[in-house]
């Protein structure tokens, strides 16, 4: 069966100005393909650019370079205007459903605003109905309409965010690191619940997170990135199974293992400090902590190229 | 056991006062440090792991306050110490350090300052002599070229180099006890793997005892000998390390250890503890766990279980965990 | 993760279960600074009482404001006088009376407009930014480069007196600090994570200022607001004490302490009773506003 894509990125780049003259380049030269109905997992350290790539396809920030294009129709030169009522189609879920939500509303008016904004329903009380099926959705009793964030536990609170996510019937959800504000246990309800409404509404995500184990349990494929570039994209199952870049190597390794007796193993650790995105690395951006970096590596940038079912940007994957 | 203990926590209990009655934050918690060694207190947010600690340090926030037990720093007790006599201990005896270090650091004075701050608060030697201290330590907690890093203001620094500044802090004065408050909660994997590899480190080479609280039970498995779970201002379960994750015996803890999703097999369903950690001061009348608990029967939710070995130096509050 | 002590206390303050019904956090913070604050209390119990004698002066008093009684000029307190008679023969408490209701609408009233004003520009100058900002931002330090006594009795003496031009003056001179407020207010809100997941679902400009941002002003605004009528109170009793502002035979309380001031060693009670009516009115306010503050002002409470 063939696969249709939904978005896809080609050339992506995003500089942000910093002091001086000097530019942050968060993301360069990404190529990206969501298919439709997937769970497409981006995975990466803190301030790799995932959560800017992820704010950056749906135009939540305007892209510096590259086009985006949204089921065929391209969305990076249309006007806002213009790009409003697509903006229905593609929705964001939160990282911190602390601040995600605005303390002086109440629930019922959360989740209203967008079904407002873009005329969903004609009478108030359609509204109020419409809202009370999506909290059902979401696992939200219906009796906390009326109530205001701060009176829900950070769970909860992130029931409200998605049940606002699903509002507009969209096609994407970007779910931008979920579930590290939440507790483990509470996490794992919210994925279930995340893949049970991905099932049920026939949606795609594209899936922001720091956590593997996450990402291992949702997403069917994995991207990994490291300042600001692409450097392993693939089938989960292989990525996990078989990481082929150094980088991706080094980020599962590091997970502490549930085993006390894993403990004797001696794990690899990554050496050095992470390179400045505003003067990054010259060819390789990884060359500098790779422990297998040669001459090629630090001069000639590797692409993304495909090895093994899957596309890995390194000069020796094969090798090591 | 025989061996020496650093620090021995006999039935603390630490409430707040709110409007609303008296919180019990920590509920009769006792424990031991033994000399050396890494002890893990586990639980979720609001658990009591950090009050525990917080009642170690002394340093509870209004409305919090010790209301009973002891804290026996290699027997000398805690809790009766005004606070001049605590702050000659703290950061000499007892050091902690938190999850956010950009927050515990000043912003505007450079971090090797702040180190040698630390260490002149304690010790009568000369500046320079601090300086040739707080170089060294900086080395030992692995910041690489240390004179320059120690000109450093905090926000020049990575999260994983501002924890490190954080240790080193915290282990200039060689503290018999190190409380890691979440070391690594804040910070990205690989940095987390080398924060750990720091810590134990430390304890082997400059014999520190260190509490770690955390909530993820892989930085627990990776680093205690000793563990704690702790569930609404109680322990529920204690043992070594292995016997821990070998046989858990708690439901409480059982439900933790099987909400740790998998990194090799794709789960199709995650296990999760169902309903919310109960209200403090509404808390069941018998096993505070029970609501949520698959096994509970009539006499958990009437009758509040004790805290009973299993086997040597094991103990679980529950009476299905002890058959 | 927040702070676990922090955590725990609202876990048990706003677990879902204790709140059923009540829902308003406004009405929950003032209950709050109720509770803690009993100096915000008595203040709002003294402004309270300040705002019942003006609105009810007719009805507390047997005199009208103007009512001479030569015979009976400069007379002490007494029991039909109760704080005596001024150097025309008029009661100083009916007086009191009527001039707290030229004294707390001037108050109220400027500092109302120089409020919606302030916060109507200060939010279009922190939430569109760019050019809108700078022309906004310089007026505003313009504005705030003047002595606003000086600049209050500018526009006093161009426009003229009376009340109405009193309100004018005093709105414009403190319009400047409220916009620079809501503005740094607005810039931190406008990167909040809710304003972004508003503009995600494509809310417009507009209404994200509208129903995001100015809400979310307001706490700081209602503390603005009792600190500013002091203020307000306090320029136009100078503005009548030096003659621009209200005029004779209205009464006001500044004018009281004007008109008094030759009598201060013979007579005291003519410039001190409106001096200690003034003191009072600004003193409440200024603790209610503080009250509001601890409670209203996440940042603060930290400290």
């Amino acid at each position: 069966m063939e696969k249709k894509i939904l978005l896809s990125a080609r050339g992506l780049s995003k500089d942000f100005p910093v002091s001086g003259k000097r530019r942050l380049h968060a993301l360069s030269q990404v190529d990206l393909d969501i298919y439709q109905g997937e769970t497409l997992a981006l995975v990466g350290e803190s301030g790799c650019g995932k959560s800017t790539l992820g704010r950056t396809l749906i135009r939540l920030i305007p892209a510096t370079s590259g086009s985006i294009s949204f089921e065929g129709q391209d969305i990076s030169s249309v006007s806002e205007k213009e790009f409003r009522p697509l903006r229905s189609k593609m929705q964001i879920i939160f990282q911190d459903p602390y601040a995600s939500l605005d303390p002086r509303m109440t629930v019922r008016d959360i989740i209203a605003e967008p079904l407002e904004t873009h005329h969903v329903c004609a009478t108030a009380k359609e509204t109020t109905q419409r809202v009370t099926e999506l909290m059902k959705a979401a696992g939200l009793p219906a009796e906390y309409l009326y109530r205001y964030p701060h009176q829900f536990s950070g769970g909860q609170r992130q029931r409200i965010g998605i049940a606002r996510a699903l509002a507009l019937k969209p096609k994407l959800i970007i779910c931008d690191e979920p579930v590290s504000a939440l507790d483990v246990s509470v996490q794992n309800q919210i994925l279930n619940l995340l893949k049970d409404l991905q099932a049920e509404f026939g949606l795609t995500y594209l899936f922001i997170s720091h956590d593997l184990s996450v990402v291992r349990f949702l997403s069917d494929r994995t991207c990994v990135m490291f300042l600001g570039k692409l450097c392993e994209v693939g089938d989960t199952a292989q990525v996990y199974g078989k990481p082929m870049h150094p980088y991706t190597r080094f980020l599962l390794g590091a997970i502490p293992e549930i085993d006390p007796r894993a403990r004797g193993e001696k794990r690899p650790l990554l050496q050095g400090e992470l390179p400045s995105p505003i003067d990054p690395p010259s060819g390789c951006r990884f060359h500098t902590r790779c422990p297998y970096a040669t001459e090629r590596c630090r001069t000639e940038e590797p692409q993304l190229r495909n090895v093994e079912g899957r596309q890995v940007a390194c000069h020796r994957c094969e090798e090591i | 056991m025989d061996e020496a203990i650093t620090l021995s926590v006999r039935d603390l209990s630490t409430s707040f006062f709110s409007e609303k009655g008296e919180v019990k934050a920590v509920d009769h918690v006792s424990f031991d440090v033994p000399h050396g060694s890494i002890v893990g207190l586990v639980g979720e947010s609001g658990c009591g792991k950090s009050m525990t600690a917080r009642s170690i340090m002394k340093l509870l926030k209004y409305p919090g306050k010790i209301v009973g037990g002891e804290i026996l720093l290699e027997g000398r007790n805690l809790v009766p110490l005004s606070e001049r006599d605590m702050s000659l201990i703290r950061g000499e005896e007892i050091a902690m350090i938190f999850q956010e270090p950009m927050t515990s650091l000043n912003p505007v004075v450079p971090v090797g300052k702040q180190v040698q701050e630390a260490i002149l608060q304690h010790r009568k030697i000369s500046r320079e002599e601090a300086k040739k201290k707080v170089l060294h330590m900086l080395e030992m907690v692995g910041i690489s070229e240390p004179e320059k890093r120690y000109r450093c203001y905090p926000h020049e620094l990575s999260g994983g180099l501002r924890q490190r500044v954080m240790i080193a802090m915290a282990m200039i004065c060689r503290p018999k006890l190190l409380i890691a408050d979440e070391p690594t909660t804040a910070l990205d994997v690989t940095v987390e793997a080398q924060i750990l590899e720091l810590l134990r480190e430390l304890r082997d080479t400059i014999g520190t005892s260190i509490i770690l609280i955390s909530h993820n039970l892989g930085v627990i498995a990776q680093l205690c000998d000793y563990v704690y779970v702790m569930y609404a201002g109680q322990v529920v379960e204690c043992a070594p390390v292995l016997e821990l994750f070998d046989h858990p015996s708690h439901p409480y803890t059982r439900g933790l250890m099987d909400s740790v999703r998998s990194l090799r097999r794709g789960d199709e369903r995650l296990s999760t503890i169902p309903g919310v950690v109960p209200n403090l001061l509404r808390l069941p009348q018998g096993c505070r766990f029970a609501p949520r608990c698959p096994m509970a029967g009539e006499g958990c939710r009437s009758c509040p279980p004790e805290l009973k070995a299993v086997s040597a130096g094991h103990l679980v509050r529950c009476p299905y965990g002890q058959r | 993760m927040r702070d676990e002590q922090e955590e725990m206390l609202t876990m048990q303050m706003e677990a879902p279960e204790d709140v059923l019904g009540e829902a308003d956090t406004l009405k929950d913070q003032l209950k709050r600074m109720a509770r803690q604050n009993k100096l915000a209390v008595v203040s709002a119990v003294v402004i309270l009482l300040f705002v019942l004698g003006a609105i009810f002066a007719p009805v507390l008093t047997p005199y009208e404001f103007d009512q001479q009684d030569v015979i009976n000029r400069l007379a002490s307190p007494s029991a039909e006088h109760l704080l005596g008679t001024d150097e025309l023969g008029r009661d100083v408490l009916t007086r009191l009376l009527y001039g707290s209701r030229i004294s707390l609408l001037v108050g109220v009233v400027p500092t109302v407009i120089s409020m919606l004003a302030g916060a109507v520009l200060g939010i279009c100058a922190g939430y569109i930014g760019g050019k809108t900002d700078v022309i906004i931002m310089r007026l505003a330090d313009i504005m705030l480069a003047f002595p606003s006594m000086l600049l209050a009795m500018v526009i006093m003496y161009t426009l003229g007196d009376g009340l109405i031009n009193i309100f004018l003056a005093l709105a414009l001179v403190s319009w400047a600090s409220v916009a620079r407020i809501v503005r740094s207010e607005t810039l931190k809100l406008k990167e909040s994570v809710f304003v972004e997941a508003a503009k995600s679902m494509g809310v417009s400009r507009l209404k994200i200022m509208c129903r995001h941002i100015f809400p979310n002003c307001l706490p700081s605004m209602i503390v603005l607001f009792t600190l500013n009528i002091p203020s307000a109170i306090l320029s136009e009793s100078s503005l009548s004490f030096l003659g621009i502002g209200i005029k004779y035979p209205q009464a006001s309380w500044g004018l009281m302490v004007n008109l008094g001031r030759q009598f201060l060693y013979t007579k005291p009670w003519l410039s001190l009773a409106p001096s200690i009516a003034i003191m009072l009115v600004v003193l409440a306010f200024n603790f209610l506003g503080d009250g509001l503050r601890d409670v209203l002002d996440p940042h603060l409470k930290d400290q």
